[in-house]
């Protein structure tokens, strides 16, 4: 918020934000009076970027009068959990060059990697990687948290940002604002500190916090299955893997008279889904609206942190309310494959 | 290639918002401290004495002991099983941080609460304002934040709509306001307190500002009072004031509401040092006056930072907003809930100020002893440094009834502010870098705070150790009689 507000002066400035997206961001553009510039994530791709898209997004901003100044990326992604790849982020990186935008590399689930094709890649390293003129020109600002990963001590408020290439003088000014506030809470610094520098072998409590750590992350490898699958395997719902993060995004293809129901319940209908979801089976989710979706598309967003023992009932609670719902609002019952995508 | 983040292109918002706590004299202070470490004796003093910001534990205070027992104990449950845990923590101090763990979902201080705080916490405070007040407090109008700052924040942020939107602050006011402020993009309309007798707060000096901001087409919608600078009787008249003010509308803030709000920053609350007053929140005095919810829009600021246990490093406080309508009230829930809770420990914090230790409480007499002996000790020093100052020729220094600093006011003569104009500094901030290069002593200069015009003052804290008092005290008059002699008239 910190980034956001030193950046934006006008209505005319612009902030480049992934839709689906983590809603602090249109929060916090609206609270500070930009404008919100969505890029679209390709859902058949994986959640995966497509530049030539974002370049014509720019363009239409750009012929509105609006200055682009900064890309968000969130990576791995929120709700949709997608890793980018190396190649993906030199190709963000020399975007955000030839455009002159900052990237804001939301960057917090990087220790939640739940697939071994795409480990954890920082922005910062890829950037360095690439050698001048990139690396001394573009202008990024990475974000991080304990509220994430494997310790989740999201009650503590701890996190960090990093500034690359920032000149000092701008550094100064984001210190003064910070400095309003006076410091960060003590007990969240002293966190963050442990969690950039874990026990390591040999010490003492090494062979525990080994233990714990790789417990809770293989636990929640296997939750991203259970519910990936679990989705997969009912009607009218297809759900990409969760590669990272801490969610899973199903795409509910509500039929027809679904959406009508929804619309005479002055309601949007995965709203109306989920809270028929959560009438019937005590299941709360997010919509998919929340986090933006393109038009006519609808998802719910919910979390992987149930625990394991109960997640083969939490799934089968689901697939017993989608069927029935599907029953009820889709004529032609057992009509297409529950593997059919888009 | 042009850089697409520079001074140049930076918000103007933030780079009009100042604030003198943290400066230019607090950043020289740093570039000192670091010289001293690298190459000790290089400079003409041994230590950095940093009398600029309220932080007592950075100088020694202790933290009290019931408090800090409790947050290890729901910060690490396991230790409430097991057997030895009994012969290290204070038997109340077991129960209670039981108690509060109960009452977090999940008994995680690790997790997310609700974006007010935890209820049970807020239960807690409510019934500790009662208590202290003795009019009711409602959990539903607490909304813990970390520290104090947040919620002043929270509340520039939904009451301005542009520039042409004022809020009344004290001057001298706690740069908070001003930076908040200019940082929302809303006008400062400022109202002096009157050094001369003792920083009184006089209605006429309100109502003239009022008028005058109105007559510039500014719509004034809150007024900022810090409660330590007002007494009783002067309570009460503004309190007439601001009833009378305008004619009584009952639509939302956002409906362009004529009503002026109250903001009221009460967070030294603990710290009074002379024995014929008493704190008396602005709440309980409107309420004792006949005053219900809806007839006045108040706020209400505390914060775990200062008082007799100074954990500022935890950032804890609430604001306690009462007056306001429902869907106002959904707005400033949205607000707080953008940045989810804030921090578990600091709400817990917030929970043990406000219900501390009773009589016959296991931890009672040692609690008891460890406040009183802080209050007393800062009374001591508050008296000592006043007296100091006001023996100090060309200095004059009002005696501090509570809170933790003195503003001495420092008569400069004209060749001292025409030699600071040259090298266009404020006078005070001059004076202050000097005072800093030559001893370091670290203070905050007044024109930070705002001042009548024409004066200058610096901000001192009454912190440092009792001990260090006197060599503080005769350093500042060494430099003062060199620096007067230097640019005497």
């Amino acid at each position: 918020m910190q980034m956001l507000n030193a950046i934006i002066r006008s209505d005319r400035d612009g902030i480049l934000v992934p839709v689906p997206q983590y809603p602090l961001y249109s929060a916090a553009i609206s609270l500070f009076g930009g404008s919100l510039v969505p890029y679209y994530l390709e859902e058949e791709a994986n959640w995966g970027l497509d530049f030539a898209n974002i370049r014509q997004t720019v363009t239409e901003a750009r012929s509105k009068g609006i200055t682009v100044r900064a890309m968000v990326i969130i990576n791995p992604g929120n709700p949709t959990g997608q890793c980018l790849s190396e190649g993906t982020i030199r190709e963000l990186l020399s975007f955000c060059y030839r455009e002159n935008l900052v990237l804001l590399a939301d960057e917090v689930y990087q220790q939640n990697i739940y697939q071994d094709e795409r480990p954890f890649i920082s922005a910062r390293k890829v950037l360095f990687d690439m050698g001048p003129p990139t690396s001394r020109e573009v202008q990024l600002v990475s974000f991080h948290t304990v509220s994430k990963g494997y310790w989740g001590e999201c009650g503590q408020r701890g996190g960090y940002f990093e500034m690359t290439n920032l000149p000092p003088k701008t550094v100064d000014e984001i210190y003064k604002v910070a400095s309003i506030a006076l410091s960060p809470n003590v007990p969240g610094q002293i966190f963050m500190g442990l969690m950039v520098n874990p026990p390591k072998p040999g010490d003492i409590s090494y062979m525990k916090y080994a233990a714990e750590s790789k417990a809770i992350l293989e636990s929640l490898r296997r939750r991203a299955h259970i519910m990936t699958d679990g989705f997969n395997n009912c009607r009218n719902v297809v759900c990409n893997f969760t590669e990272g993060a801490m969610y899973s995004f199903p795409q509910i293809r509500l039929p027809q008279r679904a959406i009508d129901a929804a619309q005479s319940a002055g309601k949007a209908a995965d709203v109306f889904y989920c809270l028929k979801l959560l009438e019937a089976t005590g299941i709360s989710t997010v919509p998919g609206s929340g986090f933006g979706q393109k038009e006519g598309v609808f998802h719910l967003r919910t979390t992987i942190l149930p625990a394991e023992e109960d997640m083969p009932a939490i799934m089968s609670s689901f697939k017993k309310f989608n069927d029935s719902f599907m029953d009820q609002y889709d004529g032609y019952g057992g009509g297409g494959s529950s593997y059919s995508r888009m | 290639m042009a850089t697409s983040v520079s001074v140049e292109t930076l918000n103007p918002k933030v780079l009009r918002c100042e604030y003198a706590v943290r400066g230019e004299i607090a950043i020289h202070a740093q570039h000192l401290l670091q010289q001293l470490e690298r190459q000790p004796g290089s400079l003409p003093f041994d230590e950095v004495l940093f009398c600029n910001i309220g932080n007592p534990q950075s100088f020694g205070l202790k933290p009290i002991t019931f408090f800090r027992e409790v947050l290890a104990l729901c910060d690490h449950p396991n230790l409430l099983d097991q057997e030895e845990t009994k012969s290290l923590f204070s038997t109340d101090a077991i129960t209670r941080a039981k108690k509060i763990l109960a009452r977090i979902p999940g008994r995680a201080t690790g997790a997310y609460s609700h974006s007010q705080g935890i209820k049970g916490l807020r239960d807690e405070i409510a019934a500790g304002i009662a208590s202290r007040d003795g009019f009711p407090a409602n959990a539903d109008d607490i909304f813990l934040t970390n520290g104090a700052s947040p919620g002043v924040h929270m509340m520039m942020q939904l009451l301005i709509r542009n520039g042409r939107d004022g809020i009344m602050c004290p001057i001298p006011q706690y740069s908070l306001y001003s930076a908040s402020i200019a940082l929302h993009g809303g006008a400062l309309v400022p109202y002096y307190l009157d050094e001369s007798s003792g920083w009184g707060l006089e209605i006429s000096e309100l109502k003239r500002q009022l008028e005058d901001a109105r007559s510039k087409g500014i719509a004034v919608r809150a007024l900022v009072v810090s409660i330590l600078e007002i007494l009783l009787g002067r309570l009460v008249s503004m309190f007439s004031f601001v009833l009378k003010k305008d004619p009584v509308s009952k639509r939302e803030i956002r409906c362009n509401s004529l009503r002026s709000e109250k903001e009221l920053k009460k967070v030294y609350q603990e710290n009074i040092y002379v024995t014929n007053k008493k704190f008396n929140s602005f709440k309980k005095i409107v309420r004792s006056m006949g005053y219900n919810g809806d007839d006045l829009r108040l706020v209400s600021f505390q914060s775990v930072s200062k008082g007799y246990y100074g954990e500022c490093g935890k950032r804890g406080g609430y604001m306690e907003v009462t007056g306001f309508s429902t869907t106002v009230r959904e707005q400033l829930y949205k607000i707080a809930s953008v940045n989810l809770c804030s921090n578990i420990t600091g709400q817990i914090l917030s929970s043990l100020v406000m219900n501390p230790p009773k009589a016959g409480d296991a931890s009672y007499d040692l609690y008891e002893a460890e406040k009183d002996s802080i209050l007393e000790s800062l009374a001591r020093r508050a008296k000592a440094m006043a007296f100091a100052f006001n023996g100090i020729d060309g200095i004059t220094c009002n005696k501090t009834e509570g809170a933790m600093y003195l503003f001495p006011r420092i008569h400069l003569p004209q060749k001292a502010i025409e030699t600071a104009s040259a090298v266009n500094k404020a006078p005070d901030v001059f004076y202050a870098r000097r005072l800093l290069d030559t001893t370091g002593i670290v203070v905050t200069p007044g024109s930070g705070f705002g001042q009548v015009a024409g004066t200058w003052h610096l901000r001192f804290t009454i912190l440092p150790p009792e001990e260090k008092i006197p060599s503080i005290i005769s350093r500042f008059r060494e430099f003062h009689e060199e620096f007067m002699a230097q640019y005497r008239d």
